[in-house]
């Protein structure tokens, strides 16, 4: 119905303008989008997701860091704990909220940094060619060569756990495929007439690059970095969940799980629940950006 | 093509030499000094001089490199600081326990993933597609520790049919697949492991199957008046090449990334010796599984890419 009435509308618009109104690429993302009811939904659950983090003090029922003896490994819905209480007594909802924090953040700020140096270095790499190139991809090459969860396990194991050393570690695991993606997109761009054109008649390589590569560029790299939020939580919780991340007593999901571990015995299901925010989040910047490849209309 | 094979052969000794000296500077990311673990608190200089000369830090680091890439070529990986044992024994009996449970997880994974995709791949836009393509991204996204610990609570603590953990009365030493007994401390383990796999190869298969379809021979071949099961078939051998790819990357996974789903289980495994030696932060194990697993992981690469122009001869010429 909405469809229909939409088309009538837009028809209606075009008649009375008199010529085919233009439509900007960023409006058609917007429509396909606004179709799009299930990128819609995960993306609310994902807003949802991200605001419950950010406001956790004034939602979070009790304090995080209160324990209590007595209060120990509580089921659900005990005396206003409605998630149930972990090993030390401390409230579990008010924890997972507190912990979306944590989790967030190392899950999104390692491919933010990593998308800017290894976007970078692949649009320097594939718009320079020759031996920059080489010397460039050839090192991503050794980087490829170790599984993602292995290097991410080496380099912060080494450097001795801790959230800016599971950051850095992560950052480092997504350089190489960042780079290799803008770098595929760099020199695809840079064999069309058009950039030959803008050479043609002078402009330096640092404005072919501001006013038409990156242009090409940051679509892909945007899109493939959206997908890799979704890995990287998984990754960052699993570093937590292993004692290499995010430190006690601060709350975080996979570092919750790992200290409920213990106590499945006891509480089994309380203990499962953050492993579902896990999931939760992860899913949703997954199926987010899958929507957003498909409204952007991304070939990676 | 023994041209491509010989090329794509010597292509491995930069990465390998790369992927080595990565190892090697692991020992440097640690904070402080190496020797700290080896030496008293009140070691004097002096004992700290011949201490370093004993173990070569003395000399400039490409020196040491090259000095301990030398012990490695020959298999001398130094010793755990935990057990005291050579870490290259330690690798051994954990790369074979990993190797049991990649046995049942790696054709499972494979398989269906691969099925799937080629299901889903073969009727786009219908119910199956949708459920397929659904039940991949759960796999994707599902926290494989998680879904471990979700199994146990449910097999192990609730309907206590299962066990949780571990490989058996028996050990690690005298584990025996054909025997239940044994068999049943697999299920589990095994069963986490093959999701995440599955649905990365049920994916990328449903992809490339659904392009191979949209081509211009497939139309060819059915005017020809080609059964679908034929069609399929060429389409199949169309998609290998490219889900061969992936499948390379999982096994890598599965070798290697499996250190999540280990501990989870204690399964005596490679990733448990990477957790083990985490924890006990003992360098030398540190270094040696993480060599061992990114050389197999290379190693792997190379099969993978000799395999895909064995089979399709347009990726030999490019």
């Amino acid at each position: 119905m909405t469809e229909v009435a939409a088309f009538a509308h837009d028809t209606a618009d075009s008649e009375e303008s008199l010529a085919p109104r233009v439509r900007s690429y960023w409006q058609n993302v917007v429509d396909r989008l606004a179709r799009d009811p299930v990128t819609l939904f995960f993306g609310a659950l994902l807003a949802a997701i991200i605001l419950a983090a950010v406001c956790a003090p004034w939602l979070a029922p009790f304090d995080p860091y209160k324990e209590g003896i007595v209060l120990r490994l509580k089921p659900f819905g005990y005396r206003g704990h409605t998630l149930g209480t972990d090993e030390l007594g401390r409230d579990l909802l008010s924890r997972l909220l507190y912990g979306g924090r944590l989790s967030l953040l190392m899950g999104v700020l390692p491919v933010v940094i990593a998308s800017a140096i290894g976007g970078t270095l692949g649009v320097v790499g594939g718009f320079a060619g020759g031996r920059v190139n080489t010397a460039i991809m050839r090192t991503m090459d050794v980087f490829y060569a170790f599984p993602s969860v292995l290097l991410a396990v080496a380099i912060s194991g080494s450097m001795g756990g801790g959230v800016m050393n599971g950051m850095l570690a992560l950052t480092l695991v997504f350089i190489p495929p960042m780079c290799r993606i803008a770098e595929t997109a760099t020199v695809q761009v840079k064999s069309l007439d058009y950039i030959e054109a803008a050479r043609a008649t002078g402009a330096s390589s640092l404005t072919v690059i501001r006013h038409h590569v990156l242009g090409n560029v940051l679509g892909p790299v945007f899109i493939y970095a959206s997908s890799l939020v979704s890995v990287s939580i998984l990754l960052a919780s699993g570093l937590s969940f292993l004692g290499l991340g995010v430190r006690p007593p601060n709350a975080d999901w996979g570092l919750m799980l790992a200290t409920l571990r213990q106590a499945i015995y006891v509480q089994p299901w309380v203990c499962a629940a953050p492993g579902a925010a896990i999931f939760v989040t992860s899913m949703c910047f997954n199926m987010v950006s899958d929507g957003l490849r498909a409204a952007m209309d991304v070939r990676l | 093509m023994l041209h491509y094979i010989l090329r794509r052969i010597l292509y491995v000794v930069p990465i390998a030499f790369g992927v080595s000296v990565v190892c090697f500077s692991l020992v440097y990311l640690a904070p402080g000094d190496p020797l700290q673990t080896v030496l008293p608190p009140d070691a004097t200089a002096e004992t700290v001089e011949i201490v370093k000369h004993a173990y070569g830090f003395d000399k400039p680091l490409p020196v040491q490199f090259v000095i301990w890439l030398g012990r490695v070529a020959t298999g001398d990986f130094g010793q755990s600081v935990a057990t005291r044992r050579p870490v290259i024994l330690e690798v051994r009996d954990a790369l074979s326990n990993t190797g049991t449970l990649a046995l049942f997880a790696v054709p499972l994974s494979f398989a269906i993933g691969f099925g799937m995709g080629v299901l889903a791949g073969s009727f786009p836009g219908t119910w199956i597609d949708r459920s397929v393509t659904g039940t991949a991204v759960i796999g994707v996204c599902l926290p494989n520790y998680w879904l471990g610990i979700v199994l146990v609570i449910v097999f192990a603590v609730e309907l206590m049919v299962l066990p949780a953990t571990g490989m058996g009365l028996n050990g690690s030493a005298r584990f025996d697949v054909t025997r239940w007994a044994d068999l049943r401390f697999l299920l589990l383990p095994v069963v986490t492991l093959t999701l995440v796999p599955l649905g990365i190869i049920a994916r990328s298969t449903r992809a490339v199957v659904s392009e191979i379809r949209n081509q211009e021979f497939v139309q060819t071949l059915r005017a020809m008046g080609l059964g679908e099961p034929a069609i399929v078939r060429h389409i199949i051998k169309n998609a290998l090449p490219q889900v061969l790819a992936v499948m390379g990357l999982q096994f890598g996974y599965l070798m290697g990334g499996s250190i999540l789903v280990e501990t989870v289980f204690t399964w005596p495994g490679s990733g448990f010796l990477l957790s083990k030696a985490i924890i006990n932060r003992d360098v030398p194990v540190l270094q040696g599984t993480i060599l061992f697993l990114a050389l197999i992981f290379v190693f792997t690469n190379l099969v993978v890419d000799l395999l895909q122009s064995a089979i399709d001869p347009r990726i030999r010429r490019a």
